[in-house]
């Protein structure tokens, strides 16, 4: 994972309740930083939508709804990089065991792609243990540089 | 907005006219219940026009799989039409374009089924 600290950082953090919506709040919230870094309606297409992925994970399957635990999202934009970090607090998760949406009658099955769709819309995709209980995810973007 | 369904008769063909947003909540389970209302009352030839939807997350995508085992259970099919280039983005990344049969002319479509 890219170092994101440096003196241009700019970073937002928000403590959001496990509720769906929450899931819009921190989607726009994550794009308005993705726009002033200028990526292009696909990359933020993209970033919406792993941001979406994302928090519905840690709302349904994380804090399973439960008022009383919270989802942790913190977005540091750099000049050329936006890295987001979404938090539960709910009993972890191991993504290895998350069955290959791609394989045999997988492919059939209602649920269980949105991990995919994150790795295959990030740059960069992590699921860590979160400290003290909980799963975190950080994810990263980067601009395409110019020619 | 929410996703908004209309479906209209084409021969023996039901096609559903979908535009708007399907994710999880409210347009994942709009979509779910529509569909099993037309299965229900004897639509088994669902043809889904997607031109006008403008986002569509995991949870939509597992719906239109949902629809096409529900359907194929029952003796049904399912195709799509109008694919937007998002839409067609997912289903290549996912594989599903594997599964559904993908038309891009309503007329041609319809006639498909036959």
């Amino acid at each position: 994972m890219a170092d994101q600290k440096g003196t241009d950082a700019h970073t937002l953090e928000q403590v959001l309740e496990s509720a769906l919506g929450s899931v819009d709040n921190a989607e726009e919230a994550v794009l308005e930083e993705a726009r002033h870094l200028g990526f292009d309606e696909d990359d933020l297409h993209k970033i919406g939508m792993s941001v979406r992925e994302c928090l519905v994970n840690a709302v349904v399957h994380g804090n399973r709804y439960n008022r009383r635990k919270k989802v942790h999202l913190k977005v540091v934009r750099t000049p050329d990089c936006l890295t987001i970090v979404i938090g539960d607090e709910g009993d972890g998760f191991d993504p290895a065991k998350v069955p290959d949406p791609l394989e045999g009658d997988n492919l059939l099955r209602g649920s269980g792609r949105g991990v995919m769709l994150m790795q295959a819309f990030m740059d960069e995709f992590q699921v860590s243990q979160r400290s003290p209980q909980g799963t975190e995810v950080r994810m990263l973007k980067c601009r395409a540089k110019s020619e | 907005m929410s996703v908004k369904l209309t479906s209209r008769q084409v021969g023996d063909v039901t096609v559903v006219d979908a535009a708007g947003r399907i994710t999880l909540g409210e347009g994942a389970s709009s979509f779910r219940d529509t569909i099993r209302d037309l299965a229900a009352s004897g639509h088994k030839k669902l043809l889904l026009n997607l031109a006008e939807i403008s986002y569509i997350d995991s949870s939509g995508i597992g719906e239109l799989v949902s629809a096409f085992t529900s359907l194929a259970n029952q003796g049904g099919v399912v195709k799509l039409l109008n694919l937007t280039k998002r839409v067609q983005d997912l289903l290549q990344i996912t594989k599903l374009y594997t599964v559904f049969e993908v038309h891009n002319d309503e007329a041609k479509a319809v006639q498909s089924f036959q």
